[in-house]
């Protein structure tokens, strides 16, 4: 930025009058949605670090060291606003808010020199455009990261471990087993065996759509993983589809044992346990 | 800490391993192991790891080395306590640990190396 | 990632087995502070004890640098490994799995880079060889 620049100066010494004047202008823009006085602090905190930055960085150079202060501020209040629901756009507008305040506040300080003011009014409009993209494009990856949340979370609360026996888990898989979704699905079922001390988990595949390399491969880490902590799987669910897939695919399941149904797998799980089922007495007709 | 103690109980010999162990200490335990294997006629080791946050390739190594060392002098190893973390870390370091029994903590181990134990004598 | 800025950084020697133990123990404080879950801080603690103890016993000893890096808000733990070893003669073989050398002491680059999310490795044969892996939260 040019040394003559008024912009670090107006910044400086009218920066509370100019904080007034934006917060009224945002919540114009806003029409008085954003009247949160959450804002003043990380707007004021602004303020004052864009001085140093515009006297000792390039506006160029947004990304570099000078303006590490800057972009401190601006991601803070970008993720803040965006936790609370905003849009990119509404939180970009926050900032561009900024204009109208700077563009008076020059115009006031500059007064008749029409090519001076013109110029200012350019590097501070190249300044706010700065500011406002890189604000958009936190609060973008911020509403990424949310939304990224909520599918983990989803993803938690579809891949429920379920206890059929002292000792023995069952994991009903719905839906594809992809990387992100398998490590999910690891550390639910390593929980469990570790708050359960079971030692048998049957994974239930009847509603995976489709089991090609990748699928069983994610299948057998995870009996893997189980067998380090000393649970054997029963991999249950397996359609005559899938039995042909497999088998024309090469995959090869080692030793992990399959059954057709849950029913099956269970009732294998209940003999590796020394365990059995056996029919009660009949029950008796209480009439006569 | 200069060497890992190694505890008898009853036929069988039990390890705790610490946080950190660097490779002197591990390779130092691999001897002693052997030596206690053969000098207390033990039936079995039960290493427990549930005290590590983390296992790496050469531990893993560690574990099998120790699992076929006591294979050839006639006792069996089990491995017990390994995290979830761990379990999932090992997995996709590509390391199964082959050769190596394992179970959720050293009672569940006992219990299985009981079982074994008394299944080997049934046997013979 | 280009346009990561550094936030902090440290440099630490790997010479010894000692040292490797204080790297993972750095490491692992590094990534319990960014908030990393227990499964991912498990996965950097562990490709960042492989490297260091390659560093150790196959480049002769080294450095680690540790460095905590921030991009648009999202945070990650790099680690480079440096030494002034031999250098790998065939960096695709060294890469591939269950490759070992000497005494049955497979490198673990390959397992090592399964657990990162980006890994680089240069190698020259008489000048040595350098890691970078990171790991994003």
């Amino acid at each position: 930025m040019d040394a003559i620049s008024k912009l670090p100066l107006i910044l400086e010494r009218d920066g509370a009058q100019l904080l007034k004047t934006w917060m009224a202008e945002v919540s114009a823009a806003t029409r008085g949605r954003l009247n949160d006085d959450a804002l003043t602090e990380p707007a004021r905190e602004l303020l004052n670090a864009l001085p140093l930055a515009l006297q000792k960085g390039d506006l160029e150079e947004i990304q570099g060291p000078h303006w590490e202060r800057v972009r401190e501020v601006l991601t803070e209040l970008s993720r803040t606003q965006t936790q609370q629901g905003l849009t990119a756009t509404e939180v970009a507008t926050l900032v561009f808010s900024i204009k109208r305040p700077l563009f008076e506040a020059l115009e006031q300080e500059i007064g008749k020199d029409a090519a001076a003011l013109a110029k200012e009014i350019w590097n501070a409009t190249l300044l706010v455009d700065r500011l406002g993209l890189f604000t958009t494009e936190v609060a973008l990856k911020a509403r990424e990261e949310v939304i990224s949340r909520q599918q983990t979370e989803m993803l938690e609360l579809s891949t429920p471990v379920v206890k059929l026996w002292e000792g023995i888990l069952a994991l009903p898989l719905i839906g594809t087993l992809d990387s992100e979704r398998t490590q999910v699905v690891m550390e639910s079922l390593l929980q469990e065996i570790v708050r359960s001390g079971a030692a048998i988990a049957i994974i239930d595949i009847t509603g995976v759509p489709t089991v090609d390399t990748l699928v069983a491969q994610h299948l057998l880490k995870t009996v893997a993983a189980a067998r380090l902590m000393g649970a054997e799987c029963i991999i249950s669910g397996i359609r005559p589809q899938i039995a042909s897939t497999i088998v024309h695919l090469g995959v090869n399941l080692g030793d992990v044992a399959t059954k057709a149904t849950l029913a099956d797998a269970f009732a294998v799980a209940l003999r590796r346990s020394d365990l059995a089922v056996v029919r009660s007495a009949p029950a008796r007709n209480e009439q006569g | 800490m200069d060497r890992i103690p190694i505890l008898k109980m009853g036929p069988f010999l039990l390890v705790t391993i610490q946080v950190d162990m660097h490779d002197q200490l591990a390779m130092t335990l691999q001897e002693d192991l052997a030596e206690k294997i053969v000098s207390s006629h033990a039936r079995a080791v039960l290493i427990d790891i549930s005290a590590l946050d983390m296992v790496d390739s050469f531990m893993g190594r560690m574990l099998g080395t120790i699992a076929s060392t006591s294979r050839i002098l006639d006792a069996e190893t089990v491995v017990v306590g390994m995290r979830p973390a761990v379990a999932i870390t090992l997995v996709e370091l590509g390391i199964s640990l082959p050769g190596v029994r394992t179970a959720l903590n050293v009672e569940k181990g006992m219990d299985l190396l009981r079982a074994s134990v008394n299944g080997a004598e049934r046997a013979q | 990632m280009l346009n990561s800025v550094v936030v902090k950084g440290e440099t630490l020697a790997v010479r010894s087995s000692e040292d490797v133990v204080k790297v993972r123990q750095q490491v692992r404080a590094w990534s319990v502070q960014e908030g990393m879950t227990l499964t991912d801080q498990t996965k950097i603690v562990t490709a960042a004890s492989e490297l260091a103890r390659n560093t150790v016993v196959h480049g002769g000893g080294g450095t680690a640098r540790l460095e905590v890096l921030s991009h648009n808000g999202r945070r990650g733990v790099r680690l480079t490994f440096e030494d002034q070893g031999p250098g790998i003669p065939d960096l695709q073989l060294a890469m591939r799995d269950g490759y070992s050398t000497g005494a049955g002491l497979g490198l673990g680059l390959s397992g090592a880079k399964r657990l990162c999310h980006e890994f680089d490795i240069q190698s020259k044969v008489g000048e040595g060889t350098r890691v970078i892996a990171t790991r994003w939260k």
